[in-house]
């Protein structure tokens, strides 16, 4: 037998508690300044004060509205970015797992389309955003499973199903197109052309409230796939050859991606990026093995999305949407990847 | 363990005919070697026996049991397989690769524990690339890989290895360490069935060898008798000798003279 010692030697030359404690440290840091910014000033004490007064009760130094502030409109909007961050990150992390290509997204199997034409089809027909956020989920779903269909009459390959995907996305593309042109230009087309490019600005909390359980139920899903996951990432026929059984666990590890980032969209509308920028950097910070790179992308993922939209409601006196500044970011990053070689393509 | 074919033909969907009326029949812990041109379908055919595709025709049995009826999970507890190419793509540590290989053994949603670590750390030191285990496996060459692969489908603990072209991007040192490695497995008891562009190999290690020509075994049997000079020059289109070295203790394939 191979000496313990030895194995241990080979496991601490990969620490990683320091980066677990950094990256947390930087969530709560992230997450509370986020309480502090915006146009209505309250200070980072005060803003502990009002967190914790349910647990340890305090004097009440502060105004009702500083109160309200917080815990009614700041700390919804700031739980919503961290979670739609992380389901995003993780989604991405997994599609580019088990498709082995480091440009999959979230949106590859044309999630982003689907639900991008089943809101335009909402804002057009209702004035909900109940309507809007359950059609956007409904239509995400039905591009995923036609994807699937493309793909399982086709040869049901990896490259079969990224395809379906690009046809499945196009056509949804195209409808939204349409009705882009046929909306009222002056009350419809906006909006539709808001929400495609992603933003919490009109956040509906309960719908919020209602899908947090949701977002956990898949990522702890996800998560108990981590090992699985691993051996995907390595090939479809060394998988099958380790007793993966490839189809099947494929199939619900990809239904559980579409769920989460259809609840994501639902909530947030159309916010590129941050499925394929964040899983890059944890991949760089702890490598492949999802066993680690899961809780990374959770972590960062949230940090990375709250920053963004802190940017989003501070930078300028209108709210700039999220997809916008996601992409202004993330491109530059992207770039610098690709050219520092810091990834192995 | 034993791997039975019974008459098996393969084609593609709307593809002309790979293979058809293979039949063969070993045992752990024998050492089953296919010889054959490139292109002949030996590729297909490792892939039939381990069924990544189903044979158009014919069955394949381990233990009297068809394949079909195995899990995938059951089938990996029992046959490992290592195919010709691996194209990497994320940087896992060797190790982790390695690890790989002992999914069949714990649960569906578990993660390997500290034995299958020792496991694995036991076959990288099995095949002397123990230095190796904390690398990337994209950061080392094609012949390193291929061990790795190799110590993963060990850690397998399989009653039969399938291996395809095992030797293809070993050094000559390697090579030769790989027979005798096949040598020790054998003595452990597990059986192995292999497909080479060696005769040499076939002459070294094997119990059984095949002649696989134009889709079907030519010659099957003893590899001292089926490999011989005339069988050689037939199948490869060549001129071959033989020579034995050594007090006829260890023979030679020469093409060429």
């Amino acid at each position: 037998m191979y000496e313990i010692s030895k194995v241990n030697e080979i496991k601490s030359s990969k620490s990683y508690k320091l980066l677990w404690l950094i990256l947390s440290a930087l969530v709560v840091a992230v997450f509370l300044l986020s309480l502090t910014v915006g146009k209505y000033q309250v200070g980072t004490f005060e803003v502990c004060q009002i967190l914790f007064q349910k647990i340890v009760p305090f004097e009440r130094t502060w105004s009702p509205l500083a109160e309200n502030m917080i815990l009614q409109v700041r700390l919804p909007r700031i739980l919503a970015a961290m979670v739609v961050g992380a389901a995003l990150a993780v989604s991405g992390a997994v599609f580019q797992g088990i498709f082995r290509n480091p440009l999959a997204s979230p949106y590859t199997l044309g999630v982003s389309n689907g639900a991008g034409f089943g809101a335009a089809l909402a804002i057009l027909m209702f004035n909900s955003s109940y309507a809007i956020q359950s059609f956007a989920m409904l239509f995400s779903l039905v591009a995923v499973g036609l994807t699937f269909l493309l793909s399982y009459k086709a040869k049901n390959s990896t490259i079969t199903l990224v395809l379906g995907g690009i046809i499945v996305g196009s056509l949804f593309s195209a409808l939204i197109s349409l009705i882009k042109f046929v909306a009222d230009p002056f009350e419809k087309l906006p909006a539709i052309v808001f929400w495609l490019m992603g933003s919490l600005a009109s956040l509906n909390v309960d719908l919020f409230k209602t899908s947090l359980l949701f977002f956990i139920f898949f990522i702890g899903i996800i998560w108990l796939y981590r090992w699985r996951l691993n051996v995907l990432s390595l090939g479809d026929e060394e998988a099958k050859s380790f007793g993966v059984d490839v189809r099947r666990d494929r199939i619900i590890i990809i239904i559980c991606c579409s769920f989460l980032t259809a609840a994501a969209v639902s909530i947030s509308g159309i916010i590129g990026w941050v499925g394929l920028v964040i899983p890059h950097i944890g991949r760089m910070l702890v490598g492949p093995d999802f066993r680690k790179l899961l809780p990374v992308c959770i972590l960062l993922g949230s940090a990375y999305l709250l920053l963004i939209d802190d940017l989003c409601r501070t930078l300028m006196t209108v709210e700039i949407p999220l997809g916008v500044i996601t992409a202004i970011v993330g491109t530059p990053l992207f770039a610098y990847f690709m050219l520092s070689e810091k990834v192995n393509w | 363990m034993e791997i039975k074919a019974a008459n098996l033909a393969f084609h593609y969907k709307n593809g002309p005919e790979i293979f058809h009326d293979i039949s063969f029949k070993v045992a752990s812990p024998n050492v089953f070697c296919i010889l054959g041109p490139n292109g002949t379908g030996k590729s297909t055919l490792l892939k039939c026996l381990i069924n990544q595709f189903a044979p158009t025709k014919g069955l394949v049995y381990y233990n009297g049991r068809p394949v079909q009826n195995y899990s995938t999970k059951e089938l990996a507890a029992h046959v490992a397989y290592i195919p010709q190419m691996h194209v990497p793509t994320f940087p896992f540590s060797v190790l982790d690769v390695v690890i790989m290989g002992r999914t069949a053994h714990f649960g569906y949603l578990a993660a390997p524990g500290k034995k299958d670590t020792m496991i694995a750390l036991d076959n990288l030191d099995f095949l002397g690339i123990i230095h190796l285990a904390a690398k990337p496996y994209t950061n080392i060459s094609g012949g390193e890989r291929q061990l790795v692969m190799l110590a993963a489908a060990l850690a397998q603990q399989p009653q039969i290895l399938l291996l395809d072209e095992p030797t293809a991007h070993l050094d000559f040192g390697n090579q030769y360490r790989f027979l005798q490695m096949v040598k020790t497995l054998k003595d452990k008891g597990v059986g192995i069935v292999m497909t080479s562009h060696y005769p040499d190999h076939a002459l070294e290690v094997a119990d059984y060898t095949a002649v696989m020509k134009d889709g079907m075994f030519v010659h099957f049997g003893k590899p001292d008798e089926v490999i011989s000079e005339k069988n050689m020059e037939e199948l490869y289109d060549i001129p071959v000798k033989i020579i034995a070295l050594s007090g006829n203790v260890k023979k030679s394939c020469i093409a060429g003279v």
